[in-house]
């Protein structure tokens, strides 16, 4: 069914008793063409693409819980292409021009609102590093403007300007940048890959990948096994136990990130605010909820919850941001697993098992690049090779020293 | 998460600071295979689900590097040690 004004009208005529399951609960077949390993974000734009742009519909997405439930509905909803380094800068970009089409493309109502992303600077030095950074953005086609203090004032007048160590002296703001309903994009992608004939099989956990002369043959699943052509891994922070399955072993480490929402209030910030000086990051849901988070906890962690003192530091964090959030009260928060990379750049390559492909290394920034990570995946797997826009996320960028660390912290996960 | 130091006893984590897997070990750089041995060393982690072998520093306490082995699904510590003098207890 096609979702317009005409649906709905339809609908709240008939008294809305027509509406269907956006997609099918699909049971497992014997055989597929692909298989995608995960049912996030990724996993299902990866899908979705792969029928709707490369004409590949016997497909399955395989996973472990009901779609959605990890990462992808764990995440603080922010979009944006803000990044430094050409190898990933043009792909965040591509990643928010989809976003720009996105509800259109899948028609479904995403609610990817453009309301800015400003990033704050608090000292010279960090202005001349945003200035460089707006401008390798403009360099890749994405939009920047460097704001002084009183263009900043004008946007944000609540903040804490006149902080004794961390004064705001200015901000880089990209205007396209914004928000999306995390868990509507999740729907949009399975409702129209579904619709192409892609099979979602959720409660099915994959336990084994069978494979033969180096090539891969069958996945073991909970629900039976399962042959397939290509298999393609978008499993985020279980990539390691999924990959091990291959044996395969990554430079992937599994942390923590905790993000935070309060009770909601009325429209308070009407775009989403980076504190400069510590790791703290902030916007309003629609629901009047004020989202932010910080810093992941630090440490190899698959257990979903992380411990008091990274709380602690991101309530400071935004105290010194915006003193007013001290009257507001904290109302829930949650932990996710973070695939984190050794350079802290995702890997979107080949694996070295004949049929199957990689999809790893978001560290705490994989829902930004849904769109992208889906369309240069579903690429990879149906062409066998990599599209131009996700060249630089090679597997073996490691061993021939082109790696992609956009903070220069080096191989320490936790750093990045 | 509370770690029990060896030297301090159990204090807070935030006292601490974490380097990574314990396991992994500086290869020899004479060896033929040295290139292969040091990419994997520097870049590559078993990233278990569960037990877990981790260097921890005390910061904030007696500043000493530690082995902690810790349950990366519950955060569940099992066993404490330093990592120099030959790991004593």
């Amino acid at each position: 069914m096609k979702y317009s004004v005409f649906s709905l009208l339809r609908e709240a005529l008939r008294g809305h008793t027509g509406w269907t399951p956006a997609w099918r609960k699909a049971e497992p077949k014997a055989q597929y063409d692909v298989v995608i390993v995960g049912g996030g974000g990724h996993g299902l734009a990866t899908a979705y693409y792969l029928a709707k742009e490369h004409g590949i519909t016997n497909v399955a997405v395989l996973e472990k819980s009901t779609i959605g439930s990890g990462n992808a509905g764990r995440n603080t909803t922010i979009i944006r292409s803000n990044y430094l380094l050409p190898g990933n800068e043009a792909f965040y970009e591509w990643s928010m021009k989809l976003w720009e089409g996105l509800e259109q493309d899948f028609n479904y109502n995403a609610m990817v609102s453009q309301r800015g992303v400003l990033n704050l600077y608090h000292s010279d030095a960090q202005r001349d590093a945003y200035a460089r950074r707006g401008n390798s953005m403009r360099l890749h086609g994405a939009d920047a403007e460097l704001l002084d203090r009183v263009a900043v004032q004008r946007m944000a007048p609540y903040l804490d300007f006149e902080n004794a160590r961390f004064p705001i002296h200015g901000g880089l703001l990209q205007r396209r940048g914004g928000t999306a309903r995390h868990d509507a994009v999740v729907w949009g992608y399975a409702r129209g890959a579904d619709t192409r004939g892609v099979d979602i099989i959720e409660n099915c956990e994959v336990t084994g990948i069978d494979i033969r002369d180096g090539r891969i043959i069958s996945l073991d699943t909970t629900r039976g096994a399962i042959r397939a052509n290509k298999i393609g891994l978008a499993v985020a922070g279980n990539t390691a136990r999924v990959a091990a399955l291959a044996g395969l072993r990554l430079p992937i480490e599994s942390h923590v990130l905790q993000a935070f929402v309060s009770e909601g209030i009325k429209p308070a910030i009407d775009s989403v605010v980076t504190f400069g000086a510590g790791h703290f990051y902030i916007s309003q849901s629609d629901k009047g909820g004020l989202v932010f988070g910080g810093d992941i906890d630090g440490y190899n962690s698959y257990a979903w919850r992380g411990n008091m003192p990274v709380i602690e530091d991101v309530m400071e964090a935004g105290m010194a941001l915006w003193p007013g959030l001290g009257r507001i009260r904290m109302l829930r928060q949650w932990g996710g697993l973070m695939d984190m990379s050794m350079d802290g750049s995702p890997i979107i390559d080949r694996t070295g098992v004949d049929g199957l492909y990689l999809n790893c290394g978001w560290c705490y920034g994989g829902f930004k690049a849904t769109p992208a990570s889906g369309w240069c995946f579903a690429h990879l797997i149906a062409r066998d090779e990599p599209h131009s826009g996700a060249a630089a996320m090679r597997l073996d960028r490691t061993m021939t020293g082109a790696v992609i660390d956009e903070k220069g912290a080096g191989a320490q996960p936790n750093l990045h | 998460m509370r770690i029990p130091c060896s030297f301090c006893g159990p204090r807070g984590n935030e006292e601490f600071t974490y380097l990574g897997d314990a396991t992994v070990r500086r290869p020899d750089p004479a060896a033929p295979n040295a290139m292969q041995a040091f990419h994997d060393y520097v870049y590559l982690r078993e990233n278990p689900s569960g037990l877990h072998q981790e260097l921890w520093f005390h910061g904030s306490g007696c500043r000493s590097w530690l082995i902690v082995t810790r349950n990366t699904r519950t955060h569940e510590i099992s066993d404490v040690k330093f990592a120099l003098r030959g790991g004593e207890a």
